[in-house]
């Protein structure tokens, strides 16, 4: 099976020890992953500020950079529900049939981290450990758009050593939005604030979520509010062994 | 309906609907109508139009007069005095009752049960005395042309009952074929609004019956903007809402900023779509509702009738957008936008942009004194459009490498770093 790494954008430049926590959880899992260096962003960021004709290169650019894997698997529950749900949409409105059928062939072989490993490798226990106390927020896109149900937790409580703690109000959108946390900031503050306090209320050292874009709006609160908690992706964590510890708290 | 004894009337607009509701009102010389707990007629403003043409139009349903007593406006489909506390329900009640009709009891208290009571004398004053009755409709069936309310109280019913003439202000997308559809409606309306298995008051009436009822019924009609909305192929599943509010009491930005801030009768989720539907696009106000949504689904999730809110709200925000592609001097967004698009066009274009970015980060890195919990470096408050994400939220600093950059280097992580 050829198995591609899409980065995203936001992990590519911001977030890059996530996608490289992928790769070494993946390798270690005996999957060879290749990073297909054409890619660039699945367009979510246009599509969903209205922006369709802006996002016609990024698709194309991801069905030129992905065609011929057999799965593309993403750390971000929000770009692989764009690539499911979206790319067809901008590439209609593109106007080209063959965009149409190239997105056709991409869209269903793109996975999220946890669906991909529950699904397709089909394991839950990845050989994980990480000694901490540590809450989940399952992100709205991976919640709803996905539907990727309890497979990171599944994943989670196969870690070893790992304290899973319920976060209360879980399923409710942390005010993140993509451009909604700047063109309504104050609407998207007053949701993240909730969302860290029940963070807050689980005394967990650690919040997890499988959307870099998510932590960023919730750990800039939480950092802001000095609250010593730290957030970290799914894939970090599970890349995390006994004998590899990448990262120290 | 015309065959039952109804007499029917097609309204084009607001100004057709009310202009036909005034006609009937002094064709019958009254100077007051109850009103029966309707969407409807807010949306047309009806209370205005009779306002102009003298006439009084009494709101019966509990909330809805707390509101029109407040001289305030509904912030919720179902609970339009959600926003008000029983402590500023008895004030409005002492303040403006005796104006307009049974003043509240000196001994007026808060407690709910008292409220109520006083209500309750305040609107049997003008059940009784009112000749004429305006309502709307939750539902119309096509086969036997029977008009159906669905309340809580009762008031409705009186309405519907005691007056002499009744016009009904229905939306044309409330049309069902047959009482088999009615069925299945009626089951999940109650469900999904109150959590009630069952609605407590439901009337239904069928043109004029002698001797019974009002002598006298008009059904008007009512596109306003729904023949638009039909029309638009994504948005027009909006027209299968049965203002359930279900979007609204799930929906994290409605809790946080009230009906009130959707400036229009039908707020929350639904309003967000159902708005610029009707409205199309031009109206600031209107063009911000499909923004004001961080898409995270639940209202979808929760919608009795699948309609599919989140892709409408995408849908509206490219209209939008399109409607101002020709801008002499475009939107600093839609600059960005441009700019995004073409950097993620191709790989190397982005590679460049991640350089500069990195360059960022070194310079946060060196000079930023805030970290992040595990120590990464931070911006803290930054000035210009960065206030909007840093006035309450802390930025991680750029790495200093991307990871496509880490890849080239490294060869995929092959050989040592």
């Amino acid at each position: 099976m050829r198995v591609a790494l899409m980065a995203t954008c936001v992990n590519d430049a911001m977030f890059p020890e996530t996608p490289k926590a992928v790769l070494r959880l993946l390798r270690r899992l005996g999957i060879d992953v290749d990073f297909p260096e054409a890619q660039t962003c699945c367009g979510q960021p246009m599509v969903n500020t209205g922006y369709l004709d802006e996002a016609v290169p990024a698709v194309r650019t991801y069905v030129d950079a992905f065609a011929g894997y057999d799965a593309i698997v993403t750390p971000s529950g929000s770009c692989a529900g764009s690539a499911r749900h979206q790319h067809t949409l901008v590439a209609r409105r593109s106007g080209d049939p063959a965009l149409e059928r190239a997105v056709e062939q991409t869209s269903p072989r793109t996975y999220e981290l946890s669906e991909f490993l529950v699904d397709v490798v089909g394991v839950a226990d990845v050989g994980a450990y990480f000694p901490h106390r540590v809450t989940y927020h399952p992100t709205c896109h991976s919640l709803r758009m996905l539907g990727v149900g309890d497979r990171p937790y599944q994943l989670l409580r196969a870690v070893r050593g790992l304290t899973l703690v319920d976060l209360p109000a879980a399923s409710e959108c942390c005010g993140f939005g993509g451009t909604f946390a700047m063109k309504n900031a104050d609407t998207s503050v007053a949701m993240g604030a909730d969302k860290a306090r029940h963070v807050r209320d689980t005394s967990a050292e650690v919040l997890v979520a499988g959307d870099n874009s998510c932590l960023m709006h919730i750990g800039g609160l939480l950092s802001r509010e000095r609250s010593g908690v730290r957030v970290m992706h799914l894939a970090e964590i599970l890349a995390q062994t006994e004998d590899e510890p990448a990262v120290r708290i | 309906m015309t065959a039952r004894g109804a007499v029917v009337h097609w309204a084009r607009d607001a100004a057709d609907a009310n202009r036909v509701i005034v006609d009937v009102a002094r064709t019958h010389a009254v100077d007051e109508v109850v009103k029966v707990k309707s969407m409807v007629t807010q949306e047309i403003d009806l209370n205005g139009a009779l306002a102009d043409a003298g006439i009084a139009a009494w709101e019966t349903d509990l909330a809805e007069l707390i509101v029109q007593l407040g001289d305030d406006l509904p912030s919720h489909i179902l609970v339009p005095a959600i926003h008000r506390n029983r402590a500023e329900i008895r004030e409005i009640f002492l303040r403006r009752m005796h104006e307009v009709g049974r003043p509240a009891p000196t001994e007026l208290t808060d407690e709910p049960v008292v409220l109520a009571a006083a209500a309750r004398e305040h609107l049997r004053e003008k059940f009784l005395r009112a000749r004429m009755a305006v309502s709307g409709a939750n539902f119309a069936v096509a086969d036997t042309g029977t008009l159906v309310v669905v309340e809580s109280e009762g008031n409705g019913r009186m309405c519907l009952t005691l007056p002499e003439v009744l016009v009904s202000v229905v939306g044309i997308e409330k049309v069902v074929p047959t009482f088999a559809e009615l069925d299945s409606l009626l089951r999940l309306l109650p469900r999904s609004s109150t959590g009630e298995r069952m609605n407590p008051y439901t009337s239904m009436w069928t043109g004029v019956t002698p001797g019974d009822g009002p002598q006298e019924v008009h059904v008007v009609l009512l596109d306003n903007g729904r023949t638009r909305a039909l029309a638009d192929e994504v948005g027009r599943q909006a027209l299968r809402c049965i203002r359930c509010s279900a979007c609204l009491n799930v929906c994290p930005v409605y809790e946080r900023v009230g009906g009130h801030a959707y400036g229009s009768v039908y707020p929350g989720p639904i309003g967000a779509i159902l708005n610029p539907l009707l409205k199309g696009t031009g109206d600031p106000q209107t063009d911000s509702l499909p923004y004001a949504s961080s898409l995270c689904g639940a209202c979808f999730e929760v919608c009795p009738v699948r309609i599919d809110i989140p892709e409408v709200l995408v849908h509206l925000r490219t209209q939008v957008v399109d409607a101002r592609r020709d801008d002499s001097v475009p939107k600093p967004e839609a600059v960005a936008m441009r700019a995004a698009g073409y950097a993620f066009g191709n790989a190397r274009r982005l590679r460049w942009a991640e350089r500069v970015s990195g360059l960022a980060g070194r310079a946060l890195t060196r000079f930023g004194r805030s970290r992040l919990p595990g120590g990464r470096a931070a911006a803290g408050r930054l000035p210009g459009p960065g206030a909007a994400w840093t006035g309450a939220r802390d930025l991680p600093a750029p790495p200093r490498e991307s990871f496509r950059a880490w890849w080239r280097r490294t060869k995929g992580g092959r050989v040592d770093e």
